[in-house]
């Protein structure tokens, strides 16, 4: 059992249901990143089947495994996902250098109905300036119903966030994160380790707790991002909906909007 | 051959109001000058249709309005207020 210390709490959690992502700048210790960057140089690093066990991936041997093995990474996932995720695929994306056009806007998957979710770790092995790219994702497209490049016309969102970082540093994500890798106008390679894991356990409660009453969580939760426009209170609703799931209190809510829309009363009133 | 090629902006707005901000933005050049891409600014052109309006753009596409279909009024997908614009510009 992972010791609770290195689990998310609350507020962590409501960030991610609202934004769609967490970061953790330089979370990983240098000489797993120099050896995580050579396997990916070398292109050695194990492929699993999709739908593996996580833990059966990669050896004692391999850096990559090593990184999501530190327990610090492994309180990230089982926070979300539960302890013994699947793996559902990686990839090691590479931006060559002097590569001066951006990829297109893109969702990682087609249309997905579930309220349970995959997380998706970006995983950052050396510095990452904005010249380099990195990865730009847009904050809050998760619950977009889109199916993979439908969004490919667009260009530009006010509140994208181009992924600049320090080596080591880990992004995770909610798989319907609207993202692009950006243009790299170095001369150095730049190297992108993408990793998705599927949920085994229902995602109730699997997080730190001892927070769960903070007052900040409804802030959190109710935040706007600046490209929604008019659709704010729908993305709203659609978080209240998220976060109800993973608390499982099916009577929670934000500034009464789903409560207002489920009083639906039968009862005929009696006459005077 | 016309000499003239054109340009598109597309421009999405808080809401179907000609007047209200520029929430996401993208530019295509017909003329081979440019090669516009994903995450190239920071702030919109303008700041309404109606800003590059004033700038001599002109309408050519707007956003139909339809009614949600029976259980996804409550499910976001693309942006909805968008309008495509077009100079014309010889080459």
């Amino acid at each position: 059992m992972i010791d609770k210390k290195y689990l998310l709490n609350t507020e962590q959690m409501a960030n991610f249901v609202a934004d769609g992502y967490l970061r953790f700048d330089e979370l990983i210790p240098s000489e797993l990143n120099e050896a995580a960057h050579a396997e990916m140089e070398e292109g050695i690093i194990v492929r699993g089947r999709g739908g593996t066990v996580l833990d059966e991936v990669w050896d004692d041997e391999s850096a990559v495994g090593k990184v999501f093995r530190l327990p610090e990474v492994q309180g990230i996932i089982h926070s979300l996902v539960g302890e013994n995720p699947l793996y559902d695929h990686h990839a090691v994306h590479i931006v060559r250098p002097q590569n001066n056009i951006g990829q297109i806007w893109h969702a990682d998957a087609i249309i997905d109905l579930r309220m349970h979710f995959d997380i998706q770790f970006f995983y950052f092995s050396h510095d990452t300036p904005r010249e380099m790219g990195g990865t730009m994702i847009l904050p809050g497209s998760h619950y977009r119903r889109v199916c993979e490049t439908d969004i490919a016309r667009y260009q530009n969102f006010l509140g994208q966030l181009p992924i600049t970082c320090n080596a080591g540093t880990l992004f995770v994500v909610h798989h319907g994160m609207w993202h692009c890798a950006q243009p790299n106008l170095t001369d150095r390679t730049r190297y992108m380790f993408k990793l998705r894991l599927n949920p085994t356990v229902r995602q109730c409660q699997l997080w730190n707790t001892d927070d769960i009453d903070t007052p900040g969580i409804h802030g959190a939760l109710g935040r706007n991002h600046r490209w929604y426009g008019n659709d704010v209170r729908l993305e709203i609703v659609n978080r209240i909906k998220q976060w109800r799931f993973l608390i499982g209190d099916d009577s929670f809510d934000i500034g009464y909007w789903l409560s207002r829309l489920e009083n639906m009363p039968e009862n005929a009133q009696d006459a005077a | 051959m016309s000499e003239l090629r054109q340009r598109l902006l597309v421009l999405h707005l808080h809401t179907p109001d000609l007047n209200s901000g520029v929430v996401a933005w993208a530019l295509y050049d017909g003329t081979g000058q440019k090669r516009y891409t994903t995450g190239d600014s920071e702030a919109p052109p303008y700041d309404s249709v109606v800003e590059a309006m004033q700038d001599g753009w002109r309408v050519i596409q707007f956003p139909q309005q339809f009614p949600a279909y029976p259980g996804m009024e409550y499910h976001t997908s693309y942006l909805r207020f968008e309008y495509i614009l077009e100079k014309l510009e010889k080459i």
